[in-house]
C-alpha cells in the first residue's frame, strides 16, 4: 500500500467528518476518499479505524474484499475491461488479450508511463452491444482493436488539451 | 413532403420536441455526439422553437442512437442516427408529418418490435424525462401511491399478494409473502432496501428503468415503505453503473422537493427516506444477505438463514429486500390493480418478464412480454438470429449461474417452473446467445474461474470447489492421461459438482454446477481431446 502526504491527509480527515455518522459508513468513506484521491491510501486507514471505532484490520478487510477499491495510485485512465459471457460471445477473450499486448500490461498493472491502469470486470450491463469497456465513466461498447486504438488516441489527444 | 405549417395538423410551437437517449447503451453508441449536435441546431435556428429531451431507451439498441420527434401522430423515429445526419432531420421535418428520410423508420409505436410488447413495469421508460416529477404524473405517475394512501398496510400487502408477483432478482419468491413477513413484526425500525446489483451478465434491465424511469422505483419504495412500516430505504446500486447512479440521484433530489420524500410525505402523517448507496464490484452482494452485511459497513460475507431479512436484516431489522424490477410493478399494482396484473402469464408466473437479449444477438435490447413466450420466438422474431450471421449453438438464461441451454431446448416457454423442469433458471430475465464458434468447454471454464473470482469465502463447497473445478476442467481439456483416466475426470467433476450444489450456503456455490453441469450434458463433444487448432479460443 502506497501513503499519502499531508494535504491527502487532510482531505482524508474532511471526507471522514462529512460521512463517520451514516449508518453503515466504511463503504460511503472508501468511495469518497477513492473518489478524490484516486485510490486509497495506507495512512487512511487509521484514521477511518478510529472515527468508525473498527480495528484497522477490519478496514483493510473491507477494502480488500471488494475489486473496486484499490490502495496504489493508478495510471491516468483506468480501463476495465468486460469477462462477462455475453461480452465472450462477441468476442471479448481475443480482444483481451490484445488489449494487453497493445497496452504491454497485463490485469491489475499499470503502464510505465503512467497512463494506463488494466482491470477486469464482470459485467458493464451493455450486453446488448458486447463487447464492452469502461474508461473513468464512459462505457464503449461493439469494440474491437481498431475501435479501441481510436478511443486511447482521443484520451491522448485530450490530455494533451488540457497542458 | 409537407414544409408549411398545416394549422390543424402541426404540434403547437410551445411543446415541439425531440427525443435523444441519455442510456448508457445508446450512448456508448453515440447518442451524445447526437444530442449535442441536436442542442447546436436548436440554439442557431431559435425559429424552430423546439426543446431537447434526454430521455431513457426505448430498449431496440441496433437502433440507436434513436431520435424521436415528435408530430399529431405521435412520435417518428429516426435511427441509427450519426450527428452528420441530424441537420437533414430536422430541418426537413418541420414536425408536422412524417417525412421520407432513409433513416425515417416511422411511428415508433407502431414498429412491430416494440409494439407486441406489454409494457406494465417499463411503461414510461424511453417516453418520459427520467427526473422529471411533472412528466412522471403526467404519464400517471404517483397514481398508485394515491391509492395506497387510502389503502390499511394490510389492503397494500393484500394487493401485492393479488397480483401473484414473484421476486424478480431471479429467486421468484412471492413478493406479497414477503413483504407481509416484514408488516407482521412489532412496530420498530424497518427498512425496505433495493438490490440494484445487477451482477448478471446478459442483464440490463434494473439499469434500463433506473436510468429511463427512476421515479417508479422510487413510488414503488415509498409504496413498500408504507405497507410494512417502514420509514428509510436504501438503494443499492453496482458501482459499474455511474449514468444509472447520476440519475437516480438527481431524481430522489427533484421528488423531495415535490414532496414525495421526506417526513410527512405529500401531507400525510408517513415519512420516507430514500438513499442510494454504492457497491464496490463484488458480484456476491446481489445476494440479499450479502448485500445487507455490504450495507453495513462490512465484507460481503453471506449469512447464514434463518433469521431471515424479513425478521432480521438491515443493522438486525426487519428488512424487505426486493429486486429493482419487483419493487418497479408494484406502482401498476397499486394503480390498475392486483387483479389486472394477475391477468398476465401463464402457470403460477404472474404479469411480465422483461427479458433482455444480449450476446451475439442481431437485435438485441429489452423485450418486456408476459410470461410464456418460448425461447425460440423471442431468439428469432424479436433477436433475428446471431449477429454474426452464423448459426446459434447455445443460450445461457439467467446469467452466469444459469444451465446452458442447446436448440433442442428453445421451445421451452418462459415461466418459472417450465424452466425448473429442464434443470434450467429464468433468473433476472437476461438470454446471452452464442453462435456455433462457441468451445462450450471454455465457457464450463469460465463458470468455475468466475466462482473462484466472485466467491464470499465464507464456505467450503463454494471457496475451494471452484478451484478445483478449474483445475479438473483443465486436467479434462489438456488431455494430459488416457481415455479411462479422462472420464475419471468427469466423474470427478460431477462429484464436485455435487458438493457445490448442496453444500454452499447460498447461489453462488450452489448453482455454479448449472452451467457446468448443462455444458457436459449438452454440448459433449466440446469436452473431448482435439486439435488444438480446431478450438475457438
Amino acid at each position: 500500500m502506497t501513503a499519502t502526504n499531508e494535504q491527502g491527509l487532510q482531505q482524508i480527515a474532511t471526507i471522514i467528518e462529512q460521512h463517520q455518522t451514516l449508518p453503515g459508513a466504511m463503504l460511503p468513506i472508501l468511495h469518497a476518499i477513492q473518489n478524490d484521491l484516486s485510490f486509497i491510501p495506507s495512512n487512511a486507514l487509521p484514521l477511518i479505524a478510529k472515527a468508525l471505532n473498527v480495528s484497522k484490520a477490519e478496514v483493510h478487510g473491507v477494502i480488500s474484499f471488494y475489486h473496486h477499491f484499490r490502495t496504489e495510485e493508478p495510471g491516468a485512465h483506468v480501463i476495465e475491461i468486460c469477462r462477462g459471457e455475453s461480452c465472450q460471445a462477441m468476442g471479448s477473450r481475443a480482444l483481451e488479450e490484445n488489449i494487453k499486448q497493445n497496452l504491454s500490461i497485463d490485469y491489475h498493472q499499470t503502464s510505465k508511463d503512467r497512463q494506463y491502469t488494466l482491470e477486469p470486470v464482470y459485467c458493464l450491463g451493455n450486453c446488448a452491444c458486447s463487447p464492452a469497456i469502461r474508461i473513468g465513466d464512459d462505457i464503449h461498447g461493439e469494440l474491437d482493436l481498431q475501435k479501441f486504438e481510436q478511443i486511447i488516441e482521443s484520451l491522448n489527444t485530450y490530455s494533451l488539451e488540457l497542458k | 413532403m409537407n414544409h408549411s405549417p398545416s394549422d390543424d395538423s402541426s404540434i403547437p410551437v410551445a411543446s415541439r420536441k425531440i427525443f435523444v437517449s441519455l442510456d448508457t447503451t445508446a450512448r456508448s453508441r453515440g447518442s451524445d455526439k447526437v444530442a449535442k449536435q441536436v442542442e447546436s441546431i436548436l440554439n442557431s435556428q431559435p425559429e424552430l422553437a423546439a426543446t431537447l429531451v434526454r430521455n431513457g431507451s426505448r430498449g431496440m439498441f441496433w437502433l440507436e442512437p434513436l431520435l424521436e420527434i415528435n408530430t399529431p401522430k405521435g412520435r417518428v423515429a429516426y435511427g441509427p442516427v450519426k450527428a452528420e445526419d441530424v441537420n437533414d432531420i430536422i430541418n426537413l421535418h418541420c414536425f408536422d408529418d412524417v417525412i421520407e428520410h432513409p433513416l425515417c423508420l416511422g411511428l415508433t409505436e407502431e414498429l412491430p418490435w416494440f409494439k407486441s410488447q406489454q409494457r406494465l413495469t417499463f411503461a414510461r421508460v424511453g417516453i418520459i424525462d427520467p427526473i422529471d416529477v411533472d412528466d412522471y404524473i403526467s404519464h400517471g405517475g404517483f397514481v398508485g401511491l394515491t391509492n395506497a394512501f387510502a389503502k390499511t398496510a394490510q389492503q397494500i400487502v393484500d394487493e401485492v399478494k393479488e397480483s401473484g408477483l414473484r421476486g424478480r432478482g431471479g429467486a421468484a419468491f412471492p413478493t406479497g409473502i414477503k413483504w407481509q413477513t416484514v408488516l407482521n413484526e412489532p412496530e420498530q425500525q424497518k427498512y425496505i432496501v433495493c438490490n440494484a446489483d445487477e451482477g448478471d451478465s446478459g442483464t440490463f434491465a434494473d439499469r434500463m428503468l433506473m436510468e429511463g424511469d427512476p421515479l417508479v422505483l422510487v413510488e414503488g419504495m415509498i409504496i413498500a415503505g408504507l405497507s410494512v412500516g417502514a420509514d428509510q430505504g436504501y438503494i443499492y446500486l453496482r458501482s459499474e453503473y455511474p449514468q444509472a447512479h447520476d440519475i437516480l440521484n438527481k431524481a430522489i433530489s427533484n421528488a423531495k422537493t415535490a414532496g414525495y420524500l421526506g417526513d410527512n410525505i405529500c401531507g400525510t402523517e408517513h415519512n420516507f427516506h430514500l438513499e442510494v448507496r454504492l457497491g464496490a464490484g463484488a458480484y456476491i452482494c446481489g445476494e440479499e444477505t450479502s448485500l445487507l452485511e455490504s450495507l453495513e459497513g462490512k465484507r460481503g460475507l453471506v449469512r447464514a438463514k434463518p433469521p431471515l431479512p424479513a425478521i432480521e436484516g438491515l443493522f438486525g431489522q426487519p428488512t424487505v429486500v426486493n429486486n429493482v424490477i419487483s419493487l418497479a410493478s408494484v406502482p401498476y399494482i397499486l394503480s390498475h390493480g392486483g387483479d389486472s396484473y394477475r391477468d398476465f402469464g401463464m402457470g403460477r408466473s404472474r404479469g411480465t418478464l422483461p427479458i433482455q437479449l444480449a450476446g451475439n444477438i442481431a437485435q438485441g435490447g429489452l423485450v418486456e412480454l408476459a410470461f410464456g413466450i418460448s425461447l425460440n420466438e423471442l431468439l428469432q422474431q424479436y433477436g433475428n438470429g446471431c449477429k454474426s450471421k452464423r448459426a446459434m449453438r447455445s443460450v445461457q438464461v439467467g446469467g452466469p449461474l444459469g444451465a446452458y441451454l442447446p436448440a433442442e431446448q428453445w421451445d421451452t416457454a418462459l415461466d418459472y417452473e417450465e424452466f425448473a423442469s429442464i434443470g434450467a433458471v429464468l433468473g433476472h430475465g437476461g438470454i446471452v446467445v452464442f453462435d456455433d464458434t462457441v468451445d462450450m468447454a471454455a465457457q464450463a471454464r469460465f463458470a468455475m474461474e468466475f466462482c473462484e473470482v466472485e466467491s464470499c469465502g465464507k464456505c467450503t463447497p463454494c471457496r475451494i470447489g471452484a478451484v478445483r473445478g478449474v483445475e479438473v476442467i483443465d486436467k479434462i481439456l489438456n488431455n494430459e492421461s488416457d481415455e479411462q483416466g479422462r472420464q475419471d475426470s468427469v466423474e470427478l467433476l460431477h462429484d464436485l459438482c455435487d458438493t457445490m450444489e448442496f453444500g454452499s450456503l447460498c447461489a453462488m456455490g450452489g448453482m455454479t454446477p448449472f452451467p457446468v453441469r448443462s455444458a457436459l450434458k449438452y454440448f459433449p463433444d466440446d469436452f473431448l481431446p482435439q486439435p488444438s487448432t480446431q478450438k475457438a479460443q
